[in-house]
């Protein structure tokens, strides 16, 4: 298969685009594979390509249940950024984002990463403290961080209600310039397209619905399209952790629960960079196509329905309209519930599991598509080398017992906490 | 909106409630509280969860109500209340 190039577009576009080959082969199952990664969202898809490009293991199928990026990885947010103060999730999320911002040229397939700046805005004079601390760790680990006063916040988010007489006023902003949004269908089809030009089957409509042991070791898996045997299989399966782990009989630190998002008809720029606040958790953004994308909490009740309610819709719409009026008179274009695997303390696990030959990636909280090249580069690198990098190390399943829960904001490894 | 019929106040809104989450965990007697070890039952009530898709048994605090606590049995792929009673009320697993 042919890279893409200007000169392959203009070459199609003359002969009105009718003949592009299709992106990646629809291969049937093979009776085995070195190693088998079960869930075709962007995870699992980059996992698969970082196995074949940085380990040289080829023989890798990607297992998808429906489509790839049928799941969280088509539906959620689109948000990139390593603001993080934690040690462990400053290094993982940091590593993320300088792949991301060599990934359209890595993958020969443009992602449309646009680095537009990410401000956590601040309410409060505690947070704005809070925020300044935030900014000073991460410029110790090398990322860049940026604390904006008031009028600078106000000048970046011209929309904002931010008047002194605001039942919540702004006081200021951490701003992380890097930070921005992607392509999420992109992302899905440029991993899968890559991966697949290193020969990784993708095989879609492929739903795990058992494993295969050889003694305690998982040797394989039960699927609805027959036995696939590896030596290695890899879950990463976001929100159905809990349901295909089961299976296997583990019982994981994890909750599936609903977080809900929302898009509206596309208006002409007017918020030029993604903007979150502490009022419920609200944050927003602008669409390459114009619409703003946003959300807030999660709904709140374990579910893996995909589909939210009304108070939640109530509460982010009410915190989008107090903080920029002018959004009072847009129209909805839809809104989706997405399942997210919460995890107590809100960090995501990335480790072997204490079945040999089984290894896990999940817990992904809300924040899983800024990780997708960082996760699969440390993923493939755990199933690669029977064993964690550096980096990912810290998210071992085990913290929980050990007492090395990686908290972010502080609440505690407790479930509905985050 | 999840509709949970409470035994006291009738079938209610679930913004009226607060979810606290599975109550199929039962926390273990206090005289083993310093053993948190890996597959220690104190490890496994606090973290370990099934997460079923499918019948859920979980503990809603009506906190806009009679503040009573309930057991509510909800599909988690339907969202569909199948049962709830009072906390007190159920018989505790040992």
């Amino acid at each position: 298969m042919k890279p893409y190039s200007a000169w392959s577009v203009f070459r199609h576009g003359l002969r009105g685009n009718r003949n592009w080959p299709r992106a990646w082969r629809d291969p049937e199952p093979k009776s085995g594979y070195d190693v088998i990664v079960v869930g075709g969202g962007g995870h699992g898809l980059a996992t698969a390509y970082y196995l074949a490009k940085v380990h040289g293991i080829r023989n890798v199928a990607v297992l998808e249940k429906s489509y790839i990026g049928s799941g969280n990885t088509g539906r959620n947010t689109t948000i990139v950024r390593s603001n993080y103060e934690q040690q462990a999730n400053a290094n993982f999320y940091e590593f993320s984002l300088k792949l991301w911002e060599g990934l359209s040229l890595d993958l020969n397939y443009n992602t449309m990463f646009s680095q537009r700046g990410v401000i956590d805005v601040a309410q409060s004079e505690g947070m704005v403290e809070r925020y300044i601390r935030r900014g000073n760790a991460m410029r110790l680990n090398g990322i860049d961080a940026e604390f904006l006063d008031a009028a600078k916040v106000r000048e970046e988010l011209p929309g904002l209600y931010a008047d002194d007489d605001s039942r919540f006023p702004v006081y200021g902003g951490l701003m992380q310039r890097r930070a921005g949004n992607a392509r999420h269908d992109a992302v899905a089809w440029g991993f899968a397209r890559a991966a697949d030009r290193l020969g990784v089957d993708i095989i879609q409509g492929c739903e795990v619905t058992g494993f295969i042991r050889k003694g305690e070791r998982i040797a394989g898996v039960e699927t609805s399209r027959g036995s696939i045997r590896a030596d290695r299989v890899g879950l990463a399966v976001a929100g159905s952790t809990g349901h295909v782990a089961g299976l296997a009989g583990l019982r994981l630190p994890i909750e599936s629960h609903l977080l809900q998002a929302f898009v509206t008809e596309p208006l002409k720029p007017v918020i030029h960079t993604v903007a979150t606040f502490e009022i419920g958790d609200f944050y927003i953004s602008q669409s390459d196509r114009g619409s703003l994308v946003f959300g807030g909490e999660l709904d709140g009740y374990n579910s893996y329905a995909q589909r939210g309610n009304l108070p939640a819709v109530h509460d982010v719409l009410e915190a989008a309209v107090t903080m920029f009026p002018m959004l009072g008179r847009v129209r909805m274009l839809r809104h989706w519930g997405g399942v997210v695997d919460m995890t107590p303390d809100g960090s995501p696990i990335i480790c072997k599991s204490p079945i040999d030959g089984l290894f896990l990636n999940c817990g992904w909280c809300y924040g899983g598509f800024k990780a997708t090249p960082g996760s699969g580069w440390m993923f493939a690198h755990t199933l690669a080398n029977d064993g964690p990098h550096e980096i990912n190390a810290p998210f071992a399943l085990d913290r929980f017992e050990r007492g090395y829960t990686i908290n972010e904001n502080g609440a505690g490894p407790i479930f509905n906490r985050h | 909106m999840i509709r949970i019929p409470c035994p006291h106040c009738g079938l209610r809104d679930h913004s009226e409630f607060t979810y606290l989450g599975d109550a199929t965990v039962s926390r273990p007697p206090d005289d083993d509280a310093g053993d948190w070890t890996s597959g220690s039952r104190w490890s496994h009530y606090l973290y370990a969860r099934d997460n079923p898709r499918g019948i859920h048994e979980e503990f809603w605090h009506h906190g806009w109500g009679c503040r009573a606590w309930l057991v509510v049995t909800r599909n988690t792929a339907t969202h569909e209340v199948i049962d709830s009673k009072l906390a007190r009320e159920r018989e505790v697993q040992s």
